[in-house]
């Protein structure tokens, strides 16, 4: 243990600890900018500066390790007049269009004005001096290099936890910006459209591109007919936005706000993440019998689910030799938009031409998903308008909501239908549990031996996690099945994905199905998730996922009423012809950079 | 105030048989070298002076079996050609202190980190590279030697910058600590001396420590080579015992008119006439890596100071705040006290700017901007203003 002093009281941490965090122990607050703690140091933006008795200059408390009877200051009057500078000087090279900014309130820049430099600000205005871009080319996001402040979090996030680095430092001096490849725009660059970036920017350099005012004519023009799906892990963490802690599930209250927002028809992702695991399980069964049966040796293994859109896109720059591994299978928003403008349409008997599908997602990326032109199997663009999770707290804000008073509500029918398979789709892991839940049970007339179907070995924030299943026990339909081992991995974050991919190209993969999510976490960490996150907060919500699940009356795929009627009514079976219409889908090799 | 004088001096361009000085040093054991450059008081003739018998001190207890000696030659302080020169004329000698060093520390393999607008020289200095392994293959010495051409960036002679550079990244300073000793380049212990340092190591362990700490002053020992340019008749390279005043310095190199001089480049001191006399050049007084550029009356200090900061603006790497901004305000500031836009006591603000940019930035470059604003402004106030 090191021993030292901040502002005279004593304090004992490991070595290795920063003077930030030695500082927390003591509940010294110093405040920070570049520091994110899912990142590394980077120590650029200098807020975070301390005297250190003895130094010729202040130190950032966030890259200075301990020492053994190092003595800090955190309050001093240099260090005062430093902050002050450094948050002035920020402002001065910061578009400060506060009240326009869709960031107010919630920007980290402003808090700190707010705190250490309110008054004058004594420097000049830089910002005329700078030919600043807005990069709007991205569906998901907006790129505003005038509000940007070089913190490099973007950059961190999207080398470190991403492994993509679409989004660079170049240029030095007062012209460094943070740019992309050759300084294309977004939508031209090896992006995801992940949005981690997003979530991790400090101000209003990085916001998602914002529908709400879309939605809000839909809603209000009489002859459209509104519906709005909700994705599993919108529900366990949009409270944080409305003033609950992390965690807090508000399923029932989202429900009802939705309902007093003015939409049509409340429904649920859930229903079509359930037709996924039918659709997917089946389509890993079909392969496994044709590599194992009939000895084809086109069929590609592992197999990689296709929920997460990010990861789509990742693979199809990164890896495209891989996209056939890929399941054809459309996410869950896409097969529900699908069937939005088809069946649902059909049974409710309106024009699907006046349906407006909208989705609320934990996720950026799913944006740029609903435009893809392939993404009109019903004849129309399947999904009209992706709402994130920070924009559904906008709505609920300006529609005057008291949102912890409201009463739950049920979602309405039809696919409407919710299991807990379908809700621990939010949650790394979630899918694969969800998937043998069902598979298991398809092959062996069986449930699957874990208890309570609790599948363990696949949840956790671990960022590559593997599992096996003996299959025993076959009924006669499976029979060339019986004794195999299953093996499983998961993956969540694109640096894992990566890991698991490298293992892939080189042949070292044993696996026959694998999970891959973008984000960290998995969708409960998505980038359209509220702000702040980090490791402790995605996990509050996934435990909040685990618990909606337990509290489900039904937790298997294929016990989800609204999907067992509508392959009675209107699919037939799982992989059908009209299924794969509607609801299987194609990749396209993209450019590596 | 101990005071020299102005003395020429001929150690680093001198010719001497390298194998005769390396065959030496490797008979020598580390701590014998260390002691013998500590002993000689030899401190980093890149500008910052860290003592180098320290600095090998450091490197040498790292337990790393991997570790690095890294020639800084990317010499691009405004004013400052001395390492052209020497690279240009004694490259051996430097090949020679670098393998000195690796002896020193445990480092097997050493870089050469060249400024890009030398590329000229690199054809000879491969060349006498080619010679240099041979000779060191003869004594039967394991060591290498490898160049790594920098591209133009001021920020790149920054030693973390540096490393990350060689790394093949962008060249961006790295948090201190860990200071290069123990994570230099690629991590690994190592030790970054400029060109001129390790041509005295050489002359060092020929001489002995006894016969180099005859020259300078306490603070400031031995010799030095200093690029001269400016108002002068005699601009050039000269190597001079450290220890003069300003005022000796500039009766020997002026011409007859010099109202200041920029000791250290843009990152240095200015010295305005006045003060002259009772500064003396080195670590007691104004350090310097070497550039001496004098003015004259017909110079405006304006200018000199727009043309440090546009300098600044251009070559800050732009990763933090007080550095990135604080440049591009200050450049600013003046102009529009110049032009009357602002009062002239702004000029009071912008000091204080400067003063939080030495203390705040990450780096070197940042923390000595402050340098020449702050002498400028002081001792050509009026200058600025009007």
């Amino acid at each position: 243990m090191i021993n030292l002093t901040i502002n005279d009281q004593k304090v004992s941490v490991p070595a290795g600890t920063t003077v930030l965090d030695a500082a927390k122990q003591l509940k010294i607050n110093i405040p920070t900018l570049c520091n994110h703690p899912d990142l590394c140091v980077a120590g650029n933006c200098r807020v975070c500066v301390v005297e250190q008795k003895g130094a010729r200059t202040l130190v950032a408390s966030c890259a200075t390790p301990v020492a053994e009877g190092m003595e800090i200051n955190t309050n001093t009057l240099k260090v005062r007049n430093a902050r002050r500078h450094i948050v002035e000087l920020l402002l001065s090279e910061h578009r400060s269009d506060c009240t326009k900014c869709y960031k107010n309130t919630k920007c980290e820049l402003q808090a700190l004005a707010n705190e250490f430099a309110f008054g004058d600000n004594i420097f000049l205005d830089l910002v005329e001096d700078h030919l600043y871009t807005i990069d709007r080319s991205s569906p998901s996001f907006t790129k505003d290099d005038s509000k940007c402040i070089r913190c490099q979090r973007c950059v961190r996030t999207c080398s470190e936890l991403q492994y993509i680095s679409a989004i660079a430092v170049a240029n030095k001096g007062a012209q460094q910006k943070i740019s992309s490849f050759h300084n294309k725009p977004m939508s031209h660059v090896i992006c995801t459209n992940c949005g981690q970036c997003v979530n991790r920017c400090p101000t209003g350099a990085l916001i998602e591109k914002t529908y709400i005012d879309q939605v809000w004519d839909a809603i209000y023009d009489p002859e459209k007919y509104v519906i709005v799906q909700t994705a599993p892990a919108v529900r366990v963490a949009l409270g944080e936005d409305l003033g609950y802690d992390p965690g807090e599930r508000v399923t029932g209250k989202m429900v009802n706000a939705l309902k007093q927002i003015g939409f049509d028809s409340v429904l649920d992702t859930d229903f079509s993440a359930d037709l996924t695991i039918m659709e997917e399980g089946t389509e890993l069964l079909t392969r496994l019998k044709k590599a194992l049966v009939d000895k084809d040796a086109s069929v590609k293994f592992p197999m990689f689910t296709s929920c997460s859109p990010g990861w789509i896109k990742f693979i199809e720059h990164k890896y495209p030799e891989f996209l056939p591994n890929l399941s054809t299978c459309k996410s869950p928003q896409q097969m529900f938009g699908a069937l939005a403008k088809t069946f649902y349409a059909e049974k409710k008997k309106v024009d699907p031409s006046k349906v407006v599908s909208v989705s609320i997602m934990p996720c950026t990326a799913k944006k740029y998903e609903a435009d893809r032109p392939e993404m009109r199997a019903s004849g129309y663009k399947d999904i009209d308008f992706v709402l994130t999770t920070r924009e559904l707290a906008v709505m609920i804000k300006q529609a005057g909501i008291d949102f912890r008073n409201l009463e739950p509500a049920n979602y309405d029918s039809i696919m409407g239908d919710s299991t807990g398979a379908a809700v621990i789709f939010g949650a790394t892991g979630g899918v694969m549990e969800a998937a043998l839940r069902t598979a298991y049970e398809l092959v062996t007339g069986r449930e699957v031996p874990f208890n309570n179907l609790n599948i363990t070995p696949v949840r956790g924030l671990e960022g590559v996690k593997e599992a096996s299943v003996k299959i025993e026990g076959c009924t006669d339909d499976w029979k060339f099945l019986e004794g195999a081992e299953l093996k499983v991995a998961i993956a969540h974050g694109l640096v894992n994905a990566n890991k698991v991919m490298a293992d892939v190209r080189e042949g070292k993969s044993p696996y026959h199905f694998v999970e891959i999510m973008a984000c960290p976490g998995g969708c409960i960490g998505g980038g359209g998730q509220p702000i702040p996150t980090s490791r402790e907060i995605r996990q509050n919500r996934v435990n909040a996922i685990y618990e909606e699940d337990e509290h489900m009356v039904l937790r298997k795929s294929h016990d989800n009423p609204d999907v067992i009627a509508i392959y009675k009514e209107f699919l037939g079976k799982p992989n059908s012809h009209k299924a794969h219409e509607l609801l299987h889908t194609h990749y396209f090799e993209r450019d590596s950079y | 105030m101990e005071n020299k004088g102005l003395n020429k001096v001929g150690l680093i361009f001198e010719n001497i048989d390298p194998k005769e000085v390396l065959t030496k040093a490797f008979k020598m054991t580390r701590d014998e070298i260390i002691q013998q450059v500590l002993d000689s008081g030899l401190k980093g003739r890149g500008g910052a002076g860290f003592p180098t018998g320290m600095k090998w001190k450091f490197t040498a207890a790292e337990k790393d079996p991997e570790k690095y000696i890294v020639c800084n030659a990317d010499e691009g302080e405004p004013g400052t050609f001395k390492d052209r020169e020497i690279l240009d004329r004694v490259a051996y000698k430097v090949y020679g202190g670098m393998a000195i060093a690796g002896h020193t520390i445990g480092a097997k393999e050493g870089y050469v980190y060249l400024r890009g607008e030398y590329k000229f020289l690199l054809p000879k200095l491969m060349k006498e590279l080619d010679d240099f392994h041979k000779m060191i293959d003869e004594i039967g010495y394991d060591f290498r030697i490898h160049y790594r051409m920098g591209s133009g960036a001021y920020i790149c002679g920054e030693e973390s910058a540096l490393f990350e550079s060689i790394e093949g990244f962008r060249g961006e300073p790295r948090n201190k600590p860990p200071y290069p000793t123990t994570s230099g380049v690629f991590c690994k212990p190592t030790s970054i001396n400029n060109v001129e340092t390790l041509v005295t190591v050489m002359m060092i362990i020929r001489d002995g420590a006894e016969s180099y700490v005859r020259l300078g002053t306490k603070d400031s020992r031995g010799s030095k080579v200093f690029s001269i340019s400016g108002d002068t008749p005699t601009p050039g390279i000269f190597e001079l015992e450290l220890g003069m005043t300003v005022q000796e310095f500039v009766k020997e190199f002026g011409d007859g008119d010099t109202k200041a001089v920029q000791v250290g480049g843009a990152s240095g001191f200015c010295v305005p006439r006045k003060k002259f006399e009772n500064t003396i050049i080195g670590f007691e007084g104004v350090p310097t890596g070497g550039s001496m550029k004098l003015f004259n009356s017909s110079r405006s200090m304006y200018n000199v100071l727009h043309n440090y900061l546009d300098f600044f603006t251009e070559e800050s790497c732009g990763q933090c705040t007080p550095c990135r901004v604080g440049c591009q305000q200050l450049l600013k500031g003046v102009e529009k006290v110049k032009k009357g836009e602002v009062k002239s006591t702004y000029l009071n603000e912008l000091v204080k700017l400067a003063d939080t940019m030495k203390i705040a930035s990450k780096c070197g470059l940042g923390q000595s901007v402050g340098n020449a604003f702050r002498t400028i402004v002081e001792n050509f106030r009026e200058e600025i203003i009007y």
